[in-house]
């Protein structure tokens, strides 16, 4: 595969107006994604990570900041192209439960993005892709004309996959699609999306709060905090040698299924989230940081290398 | 007299609606001692939330039908009359609910919501007394007392899964039913809610039945574990004896285990398992296992259950390990 870049942030912010005051959600992210890899974004609730999935496909118009594919600057194109390039571009959705229309069967969930973008000229055309759709992602031909209420979760998440992969896209976001299935219907999600991406040569953003599942996908792994990048590195270094304590923290709050963990006192972290609305400067995480200095509450620390592709923004890590 | 402050014999549930019956829970067997925390595993489906009400005696009543026994202190709890049930419910038994953000009552305060627990198992304190109580019981679940006059929508998810299980331990419990405390939470407030549960239960010295679908988390807190499928205990045995890969395990453990992913080892797939959870108004002959598994013999197709093969604390109902094959 080659190293060819397809995604590039720079400085990506969105903020939301409130009565409280400006809501940073997603604070100055920069990132690039090759094609073929997969990023993992991870964080708890509130990090951000879904806002920023909705600005890189401009379903949030980002505040500031640029959003680049395949070299070319998408942040203020007019509506009309970015529909153009939503057929490069899709999103699967958390909530196979509320991301489908209840009143449409699903076939015409598949066929919606075919019909939009005029990809064939007659039905038939349409119905074969619809059904060749419904065998990749190992969805039976005979609930073509089934609702999704009639389905369960697993089987609805594929409809949720097979209407993203409709339109042959490059990259697909996915955001937590696999958060509300049962572990067993989970693995089989997760292995149809890695069949999927070594076929069809896709580059994924996956979006999870969940460690674990991240580690088993993805390529490199961004850790969000309160919008702020906190850590990026490869997969394998952000799970064998996390620096940020906040990485350090969310890995050793996972529970591990094995019982010689059992007993071994996990170090749990203080407190909880703090209100991203009008943060004060200074690192986020300092309120729960053990490790907070006095420098790290009035200076915002910078997200630098550190070593050869390991990114952490924590003044431990910074020459003064 | 045994030490067992629950015993659950040949509990079944079924659902009645209008033209199905679904089998809920299916002859269950189930005992846990003093001090001892029981992880119910499993998935979406397979009756883990259902034997829990039914131990509290909250199973909708015209469309459910209980029978087996369910023996709490050396007492049947099934077909008990409600007034003897309330003075059980809540001070002896309690449980905790899976979603804290609509469990608690929106318009009353806390400490009200903690205090009226206290209050209807015991007529005779005097509000004071109550409020004291109240005081004590926040400190124990770390929520600042001066926050009792806060409303649930100005507690965090964390906090007020604090509140439920301030509630639920107000009165002392002898059993304590967590469902899926820490399912709606996230990572770092699930670790920090554990930990209390955890420290709060040795202190107690209560029993626990914990449901969850997380085997990360019975690995962390739990002394015994059943895994539930479609109704039934398919493995139950100590930790030990669920979590030694070395074992032999029911084939649903083994796809359980298969399925998740291991943040200590990296692997290209995952092994999960094929098929889907059937739903308890198809339920299939025989095994109600048969279908996905892996190894199913002519036997598993057709005719009853599985027998059961023992050996020691280890149970596993599957045709794999009986008679010739000794565990």
């Amino acid at each position: 595969m080659s190293e060819r870049e397809l995604l590039r942030c720079v400085n990506l912010k969105k903020y939301f107006e409130t009565p409280g005051g400006m809501l940073h959600a997603v604070d100055d992210v920069s990132f690039v994604i090759n094609e073929g890899k997969t990023l993992g974004v991870v964080g708890e609730s509130g990090c951000g990570k879904s806002t920023l999935g909705r600005a890189i496909l401009r379903l949030l118009q980002p505040t500031d900041g640029q959003v680049i594919f395949e070299g070319v600057d998408i942040t203020h194109i007019p509506m009309k192209e970015m529909l153009k390039l939503r057929r490069e571009m899709q999103i699967i959705f958390q909530d196979p439960f509320s991301s489908l229309d209840p009143k449409m069967t699903v076939y015409k969930i598949i066929e919606e993005p075919l019909r939009i973008h005029r990809v064939f000229n007659n039905k038939k055309e349409r119905a074969e892709r619809v059904a060749e759709l419904m065998d990749i992602v190992g969805l039976d031909r005979r609930y073509v004309d089934t609702y999704p209420h009639e389905l369960d979760g697993g089987r609805r998440q594929r409809i949720g996959v097979a209407r993203a992969l409709a339109l042959n896209p490059k990259f697909i976001i996915c955001d937590e699609p696999v958060s509300a299935l049962d572990v067993s219907i989970q693995a089989q999600i997760l292995n149809l999306m890695m069949d999927l991406k070594d076929q069809y040569g896709l580059t994924y953003i996956f979006i999870t709060h969940d460690l674990s599942v991240v580690k088993h996908i993805s390529d490199d792994i961004l850790v969000l905090y309160l919008g702020k990048m906190v850590e990026m590195a490869d997969s394998d270094r952000i799970f064998e040698n996390p620096l940020h304590p906040y990485t350090k923290a969310l890995l050793s709050a996972i529970p591990v299924p094995d019982i010689s963990y059992k007993g071994k006192e996990a170090e749990v972290m203080r407190g909880e989230v703090t209100s991203p609305i009008e943060p004060p400067p200074g690192c986020r995480f300092a309120a729960r940081c053990d490790l907070a200095t006095e420098r790290c509450l009035t200076e915002t620390p910078e997200f630098i290398e550190v070593e050869a592709g390991h990114h952490v923004a924590c003044h431990l890590f910074q020459k003064s | 007299m045994s030490n067992k402050i629950l015993e659950i014999k040949n509990l079944s549930v079924q659902y009645t609606t209008d033209k199905i019956v679904s089998h809920a829970v299916n002859n269950i067997d189930l005992s846990i001692e003093k001090g001892e925390v029981l992880g119910l595993v499993g998935e979406t489906g397979a009756g883990k939330t259902t034997t829990a009400l039914a131990i509290m005696g909250l199973l909708p009543r015209y469309i459910s039908t209980v029978t087996g026994e369910i023996n709490f202190k050396g007492e049947n709890l099934i077909g008990l009359n409600e007034k003897k049930y309330r003075s059980i419910r809540g001070s002896q038994i309690s449980m905790i609910f899976q979603d804290p953000m609509t469990s608690l009552n929106p318009v009353f305060k806390v400490g009200e919501q903690i205090g009226d627990v206290i209050k209807f198992h015991n007529r005779k304190l005097h509000s004071h007394e109550i409020a004291d109580k109240v005081d004590e019981i926040l400190n124990l679940v770390g929520i600042p007392p001066d926050r009792k006059n806060e409303y649930p929508h100005q507690f965090s998810g964390g906090m007020k899964q604090r509140v439920m299980i301030a509630i639920a331990i107000a009165c002392n419990p002898d059993l304590l039913i967590a469902d899926e405390p820490t399912t709606a939470l996230d990572v770092t407030i699930q670790a920090q809610v554990i930990k209390m549960m955890r420290a709060l239960q040795k202190d107690l010295g209560s029993s626990v039945l914990l449901i969850t679908h997380d085997l990360g988390i019975v690995a962390n807190f739990c002394d015994k574990v059943a895994i539930m499928y479609a109704g039934e205990i398919v493995e139950a045995g100590t930790l030990e004896d669920i979590f030694d890969k070395s074992r032999d395990h029911h084939p649903y453990t083994v796809g359980l285990f298969g399925s998740l992913p291991n943040i200590l080892e990296r692997t290209d797939r995952l092994e999960p398992i094929k098929g889907l959870t059937p739903h308890p108004s198809e339920l299939p002959e025989g095994c109600k296992f048969h279908p996905r598994c892996p190894h199913c013999m002519p036997i598993c197709q057709a005719g009853d259950n599985p027998a059961k093969a023992t050996s020691g604390t280890h149970v596993i109902q599957c045709h794999l390990f009986n008679k010739e094959k000794s565990l």
